[in-house]
């Protein structure tokens, strides 16, 4: 059984701080939705409110239709994962997992067989009597995971549950996740400040900065498609040039950023609010979408000085300075790109890789 | 040879000190208890004896005292442990302000002195009765009851200490977790923070108990006309000590020894590195078992019980007597022969007073040999005499 959420205009406020502003979402049954944002953005807050432990100040959690005002944590459908796991230290692994059997009265047989099972389910069969603090962390990742499972929740929540792994492991267990999540098919909501975790196992994202909610789409959206300055500078790396609109005919605008021609930038049915001449924008072009010239004349074309270079093996990343501003590059290491230190260097960028955008606050780096 | 420069021997020095100050009147109080004479000392060392344990036991006032701090004891454990638990975690669950205050509240009955709390809980209880009409046998006026009361007051402020360092390193995402995972309220305590707490209980228990069985100055005035332990004992000071006292230390130095050598020889037990040197070796395992430990410790202790109740002094506490008497014999002719030299004997002697006591006798070097009479001062005019 999976069940939707939705989220209806939910505030959350703490005396004066607001928490949450308005926050409006749907998600659906078995969907692995993401909430990605700084430290800070309320995330982590919205998380509580759809498990039961932070009332909304305003507006309505409703879980499979339900409204759950009044509905205390035990009562949800919902199970949660704590960023710091929150295992019970004291007790075995098979008696962690089945702790939500305990506490519903399921006699210790059944119990020990359901945590036999869920052990089998994380692939760590036979490992039951041993100690928490004998576990390894991805073990007690997994063990977390069973432990929540154990509830039969109709939603799973994660609060960064990863953001305590090294590297490597880190990149095995979200490949694990998205595993576990197909087959049990429960919704997932899972909390991140990290968007790689987002990108590469979320259905959806949902970005939040200071409480709001600033794009809600699919990883490719998001990122290709920012559709505010906040989630452009914040999902992946990303140059930021200062502009303004010179003309604008719905399908493509001109925008002068101050580096010789204006550039060329296509509108992008799902990018953010139109702009009208004469405003004021921020144009993104992301360092990947950099490239050498190839030849003089090229549309996007404007020239730059080399500041210095980040070997990192199969990419360079490269800074450059054009007219005062310091711009990032990336390129394949594939031995076509080389560069004259000592010469300016000529850059472009196609029209549909350009994104302009309304000025609005940035993700500090 | 290399010779070990005497800044070195500053450390070991300082032991010896440190230790002799800490056990130094614990042992000569122990043996003191095996001393024949009246009074607690070591020297002039009389007879072996083991009187003083029978004594003991034959001292009703001591043992009814002691049954009355046994239960009190208990009580307060029963009422201060909860309340304290309480406290400190509330103390862990308000924000910061509330809790600075709530923390010197709870705290204050420590700083207030015990004399101050046993009045006032006197006071207060018997205003109570008074409101209620209350017979004077009813449990306002009880000693005992008054007593718990009492001693509860600080003695839940000083568990709350104990559960607070404890509850501090409490990870309060556990208790989310439980009520997260379906578990009531009353689940997630019982099953969650109360396992956690269970040692600082365990300790704060002992602490609390023995708190209450030592108190002095709170009971003196809430316990009315009962006794206690420690009543009992400060009225045997006022009114002559005998070595009975050094017997009850004995008493309770070996309980304490021998539940101290039980608790290490378990702590050292199921440490990883034993558990591996006695893998294979059965008959150590056996051998340093602490229930093993438990046993032979039970064994010496039913031995010495035997001893000290089939141990006959008689013949060597007659012998010290006869020679005493001989003694005094020999003082007294010696005094009818200079008695005519002398003018008449003053009655009105400063130091003849029946609270002359023993450092008058041995401090005065008057022929008289002041207070000679006194049998409190036999034994040092007999070392005088020596």
């Amino acid at each position: 059984m999976t069940k939707e959420i939705s989220l209806e205009h939910v505030w959350v406020e703490f005396g004066e701080f607001t928490a949450v502003h308005k926050a409006n979402l749907n998600i659906a049954g078995g969907e692995f939705f993401s909430f990605l944002g700084p430290s800070g953005c309320g995330k982590t807050t919205l998380l509580r409110c759809i498990s039961g432990f932070q009332e909304p100040t305003r507006g309505k959690v409703k879980i499979g239709g339900q409204d759950m005002r009044g509905v205390g944590p035990n009562k949800r459908p919902t199970a949660l994962i704590f960023q710091n796991l929150a295992l019970f230290p004291l007790r075995s692994v098979a008696d962690n997992i089945a702790f939500p059997l305990e506490v519903r009265g399921v006699d210790k047989k059944t119990r020990r067989k359901r945590a036999d099972e869920l052990l089998e389910l994380i692939a760590l069969p036979g490992q039951g009597d041993k100690k928490v603090s004998e576990l390894s962390g991805g073990q007690k990742q997994r063990v977390a995971i069973a432990r929540a499972l154990a509830v039969e929740p109709d939603i799973l929540l994660l609060d960064e549950p990863l953001s305590a792994l090294d590297l490597k492991l880190r990149q095995h267990m979200r490949t694990e996740l998205r595993a576990i999540q197909k087959q049990v098919g429960l919704t997932f909501i899972y909390i991140t400040h990290d968007q790689g975790e987002a990108l590469t196992m979320s259905d959806r994202i949902a970005v939040m900065n200071k409480g709001k909610i600033e794009q809600i789409g699919d990883g490719k959206a998001i990122y290709d498609h920012p559709t505010t300055s906040f989630v452009a500078s914040f999902v992946g790396e990303n140059n930021v040039l200062d502009g303004t609109v010179l003309s604008n005919d719905g399908k493509v605008m001109k925008i002068d950023a101050g580096l010789g021609t204006p550039f060329t930038v296509e509108n992008h049915p799902a990018g953010g609010p139109a702009l009208a001449p004469g405003d004021a924008c921020h144009l993104f072009v992301r360092p990947e979408a950099l490239r050498l010239s190839k030849d003089d004349g090229a549309i996007n074309q404007f020239e730059t000085n080399f500041i210095t270079e980040e070997f990192e093996g199969n990419m360079r990343h490269i800074v450059m300075n054009a007219s005062g501003t310091d711009l990032k590059l990336s390129l394949i290491n594939d031995g076509t790109n080389a560069i004259d230190a000592n010469t300016p260097v000529k850059l472009d960028f196609a029209p549909e890789m350009g994104i302009a955008l309304k000025p609005g606050e940035l993700a500090s780096a | 040879m290399r010779m070990k420069s005497p800044t070195a021997l500053i450390p070991g020095l300082y032991l010896t000190l440190f230790f002799a100050y800490l056990f130094g009147p614990l042992i000569i109080m122990v043996i003191t208890a095996f001393n024949s004479s009246t009074f607690p000392r070591v020297s002039p060392w009389e007879c072996f004896t083991t009187d003083w344990f029978g004594k003991l036991a034959s001292d009703d006032k001591l043992l009814s005292g002691l049954g009355n701090s046994l239960l009190i004891g208990v009580g307060v454990v029963c009422v201060a442990i909860p309340i304290g638990l309480a406290a400190a975690i509330t103390l862990s669950q308000v924000g910061p302000k509330l809790r600075a205050a709530l923390y010197t509240i709870f705290i204050a009955p420590i700083l207030v002195p015990g004399v101050v709390i046993g009045l006032s809980t006197l006071i207060f209880w018997d205003r109570i009765g008074t409101l209620f009409n209350a017979p004077y046998e009813s449990f306002f006026y009880d000693g005992t009851f008054l007593t718990i009361f009492g001693q509860v007051t600080f003695i839940a402020a000083y568990s709350m200490l104990v559960f607070l360092s404890r509850i501090q390193r409490f990870d309060t995402t556990l208790t989310e977790a439980a009520l997260d995972m379906g578990a009531t309220p009353t689940q997630a305590f019982v099953k969650v923070l109360l396992p956690f707490m269970a040692p600082a209980i365990g300790s704060a228990t002992v602490l609390a108990f023995l708190a209450s069985l030592e108190n002095y100055n709170t009971t003196v005035f809430t316990i009315v006309s009962s006794s206690t332990f420690t009543t009992v004992l400060s009225s045997k000071v006022r009114y002559g000590l005998d070595p009975s006292i050094s017997a009850v230390a004995v008493i309770i130095i070996a309980i304490t020894l021998i539940g101290a050598i039980i608790y290490e020889c378990r702590n050292r037990y199921y440490t990883k590195g034993w558990a591996h040197v006695i893998a294979e070796r059965p008959a150590l395992k056996i051998a340093t078992h602490p229930g093993t430990v438990a046993v032979i410790l039970g064994v010496l202790t039913l031995a010495a019980v035997l001893f000290i109740q089939n141990h006959d002094s008689s013949v060597c506490t007659a012998q010290v007597l006869e020679e005493k008497r001989a003694l005094q014999q020999q003082l007294m002719e010696q005094q009818s022969i200079n008695t005519p030299q002398q003018a008449v004997p003053a009655p009105t002697m400063p130091n003849l007073g029946p609270l002359g006591g023993d450092e008058g006798g041995a401090s005065a070097p008057s022929p008289f040999g002041n207070n000679i009479f006194s049998p409190e001062n036999l034994g040092t005019s007999a070392r005088e005499g020596n």
